[in-house]
């Protein structure tokens, strides 16, 4: 129920940004904008929906935006070597799912924290980029591809089809399956889900090696874009993600968090940034409004949600173990963040 | 030394928390030189009791007495001023300090130059392990101390902290009956001091055998103080509950069937050795031992949550292999475990959530879990088990220990298993609870499945089992059939006293 009502905060935040955007800026409803603006975000929702399940079991994947690098530096260099775009494509996929795969083993067979494991691969994937090819851009990619990235069907264009059918995929992941529903109890309660007969190892594993390929896929569609394959395509990128995945309601903790409201946190970031571009808003200073938003977002319901206090016992079971201060602390905590974190299994 | 004057007096307390009336009128006295008694089921209004004593709430009506004097505690820590102190069931230490300086954590000797006073720290901790007859080392750091051990260094921070109110909270929880015993010398030897006790135990023989004085609530109400002399056990359990409670064990008839549950040479180095057993259908297998014994571990290796070093276990003809508890679910065993609410339960999560979480590929078709499917497992089971609860949507989380337990309960047997293993089934959970939950278990068993139960109480396991393994430092030291496990043949074992 609470995510309901925080996907309806963003659903309303959404709407209130493209009423402006129509009321205010010229051109913003023409469609060649509106596809733009789709197409501006495609890749920064492909690494969110593959950061979305990792992040409900409690781990993260900073190197997402890294991987894009690297294969689309990888791309440019097989192309360069002459091989065909259709064998290019399943190469680049697999490269990117191998990259997963080793943040995979650094954090499930190794014991390390995710978060150190993938800030450590976000510069080392770029900097293998960069090896392949250096501060050169390939360009020149098949004119009979190039479209595939750019152009629209409908009024839809193809990659945002391509996000779509992915965002239904993860969906279906997230909400539907029961890999899905394990994904919530290892982000709530690892120990438990161990207990239940969850393989907790291998659902990780496979989250990793998904994000890679997903970032891959990313990567094609960015080169094809910008028909330009360069080690610092999607520099920064995870961050983006990373907004967007909490903004859409995603507790950082793990366990809570919804398809539904990532999808309509990247919808509304997306148009802001088309907004502020077109009103000629500098980079620099839509960053700042980003940013702003994003700590606004996690603020207001810490601020307006009835917090329990201090004295309220928490559930009946604080009464029943005789208040055990170790777990009451620990679930004061996971109180604090319910409230950050803001989803709701 | 007798009772004398009262420390502390609560006078017609109330507290509530927004529509829950915690508490309705209690009125209590802490006497000097007494150990006084406090019971009910959960949810009775004790912690709330303690929490009030301890400064963490405030009365909303009636009085706390401190002394005869009208006092209002502020917070924890002026009620640590007034000499108060609450001992909990799992204390929480420094684990990376040594044991005197957790003990003068806040409140260290100094020397001049505000440095802290190391020599002075260690040999006043000495004295005060001596005046409590326990040795345990000054300078050694906390972690891996046993919790037993950890409740003595509790107390030790109360003396050094000059408490002549102390209130222990379920202090027996995750003791051993040695262990206990300790710690009731060491409560005698503070009444006998002047100090006024509140004690807290699910475990009725232990109010009686340590207690002078029994504060009995229900529902947030008083129901009774007596003299624990004055008072049966009928008496105290009927006025905790409000109704009878025939038997405490469910007399049962039992013929094993075939062999369930085959252990043999597990070994996990360091920790346990060479432990064989077998547990067959129809039947109910204590395992006993010390905490630390090695019985958990047993028990978690059995069903693959560590990985073994050496041995096998089959379950109804399958081997298992090592470290995969999804196969050995597959196989028909199931684990409800120690700590229920870090490996039993998602609290955040629903009831029918936690419910399928063993067995979601059961409640699924073709990769879509149904819910209506999860609803009705979870409901059937909520009903079998007498679950107490509003939706079957709420969160574990709001539910009472006992109801907790029956979730745990529910969720593993919905796997439909062939091997149950229990460990400390009914920790924590109040009397009427404990009853539900032994003729639960007695009822598994005459419908053929085979139970592993792990306690802690020895008369649980003397209760239930009609085979007791007793464990000893990683090793089994004895297997005993209903008619040789006395309490003295299993602690005689339990302490390595061989067969």
């Amino acid at each position: 129920m609470r995510t309901l009502r925080w996907e309806a905060v963003l659903l309303a935040l959404c709407v209130a940004v493209l009423a402006y955007g129509a009321a205010t800026t010229d051109g913003f409803t023409e469609q060649g904008n509106l596809a733009f603006l789709l197409l501006d975000y495609s890749e920064v929702a492909l690494l969110a929906l593959a950061l979305l399940p990792i992040v409900l079991t409690g781990e993260i994947d900073l190197s997402v935006a890294s991987t894009l690098g690297f294969c689309s530096a990888l791309t440019g260099t097989l192309w360069e070597a002459g091989l065909p775009f259709e064998t290019i494509v399943p190469l680049v996929l697999l490269a990117g799912a191998a990259l997963g795969a080793v943040n995979a083993v650094l954090v499930v067979y190794f014991g390390l924290p995710s978060l150190a494991v993938t800030i450590g691969t976000l510069g080392l994937y770029r900097g293998l980029a960069y090896v392949l090819l250096g501060d050169r851009a390939v360009t020149g990619f098949p004119a009979n591809y190039r479209p595939l990235a750019t152009d629209s069907i409908g009024f839809l264009p193809y990659a945002t089809v391509l996000v779509l059918v992915v965002g239904i995929g993860v969906a279906l992941l997230v909400h539907v399956t029961p890999v899905g529903r394990s994904l919530y109890a290892i982000g709530l309660n690892t120990q438990t889900a161990r207990f239940s007969g969850i393989r907790v190892d291998r659902v990780k594993l496979a989250l990793f090696v998904l994000s890679g390929a997903l970032a891959a896929l990313a990567s094609l569609l960015y080169t094809l874009r910008y028909n330009s394959a360069r080690a610092d395509n999607a520099n920064g990128m995870e961050l983006v993600a990373v907004a967007a995945v909490l903004l859409g309601g995603v507790s950082i903790f793990g366990g809570r968090g919804t398809v539904l409201g990532v999808a309509t946190a990247l919808l509304a970031m997306a148009g802001l940034r088309n907004v502020l571009f077109l009103d000629d808003v500098s980079n620099e200073i839509q960053n700042v409004i980003t940013g702003l938003l994003l700590i606004v977002s996690v603020l207001v319901p810490v601020l307006f949600k009835p917090r329990r206090t201090k004295d309220a016992p928490l559930d009946k079971s604080t009464s029943d173990t005789g208040g055990d201060p170790g777990g009451g602390r620990a679930r004061g905590l996971r109180g604090d963040h319910e409230g950050v974190g803001r989803g709701g299994g | 030394m007798t009772a004398t004057r009262p420390l502390l007096e609560l006078r017609d307390v109330h507290k509530s928390f927004d529509a829950v009336r915690a508490l309705r009128g209690v009125s209590l006295e802490l006497l000097a030189g007494e150990v006084h008694a406090l019971a009910g089921e959960n949810g009775a209004g004790k912690s709330t009791v303690v929490r009030i004593i301890g400064g963490e709430h405030r009365p909303d009506a009636g009085e706390l007495l401190l002394d005869g004097e009208p006092t209002r505690l502020r917070g924890p820590r002026e009620a640590q001023r007034h000499g108060i102190a609450v001992i909990h069931q799992e204390p929480s230490q420094f684990p990376d300090l040594t044991v005197a300086e957790n003990v003068f954590m806040g409140r260290q000797p100094l020397r001049a130059g505000r440095r802290i006073d190391r020599a002075a720290m260690r040999a006043r901790t000495a004295e005060l392990f001596d005046s409590l007859g326990v040795p345990i080392d000054p300078d050694r750091v906390t972690r891996g101390l046993s919790i037993a051990d950890q409740q003595i260094i509790e107390i030790a921070k109360a003396l050094a902290a000059e408490a002549r109110i102390i209130v222990m909270d379920e202090p027996t929880a995750a003791l051993s009956t040695v262990e206990a015993e300790r710690l009731f010398r060491v409560a005698r030897r503070l009444a006998d001091g002047g100090a006024a006790l509140l004690f807290i135990s699910h475990r009725l023989e232990e109010l009686a055998a340590l207690c002078q004085r029994v504060t009995v609530l229900r529902d947030g109400a008083l129901v009774t103080t007596a003299m624990m002399a004055d008072i049966d056990r009928e008496t105290l359990v009927r006025s905790m509950v409000g109704r009878d409670v025939e038997l405490l064990f469910p007399g049962r008839e039992h013929e094993p069937g075939e062999d369930a549950l085959v252990v043999e040479g597990l070994t996990r180095s360091g920790v346990f050795h060479d432990v064989s057993f077998t547990v067959r259908c129809g039947e109910v297998v204590g395992l006993a031992g010390l905490v630390g014994s090695g019985r958990s571990e047993v028990a978690r290796a059995v069903f693959g949550v560590d990985e073994r070093d050496a041995g096998t276990v089959t379950v109804a003809g399958r081997p298992l292999r090592t470290g995969d508890p999804r196969a050995a679910i597959a196989a028909g065993l199931a684990m409800v475990p120690e700590d229920r609410r870090e490996q039993g339960l998602v609290l955040d999560l629903s009831i029918e959530r936690n419910a399928t979480l063993a067995r979601l590929r059961a409640v699924s078709r073709l990769g879509v879990v149904r819910r209506a499917r999860e609803r009705a497992v979870a409901g059937e089971w909520a009903g079998r088990l007498g679950l107490r609860f509003r939706r079957l949507g709420d969160p574990v989380a709001t539910l009472s220990g006992g109801n907790q337990q029956k979730v745990v309960l529910g969720k593993w047997l919905a796997t439909e298993p062939a091997v149950l293993i229990v460990d400390e089934p009914t920790r924590g959970i109040d009397v009427g609870a404990k009853v539900e939950v032994h003729a639960l278990l007695a009822d598994l068993a005459a419908r053929g499945i085979a139970v592993l139960m792990i306690s802690s109480e020895l008369s649980e396991v003397l209760g239930m089992a009609d085979r007791v393994l007793v464990m000893h430092e990683g090793r089994l030291t004895a297997e005993l059939d209903r008619a040789e496990a006395t309490e003295e043949a299993v602690m005689h074992a339990a302490t390595g006293g061989g067969p």
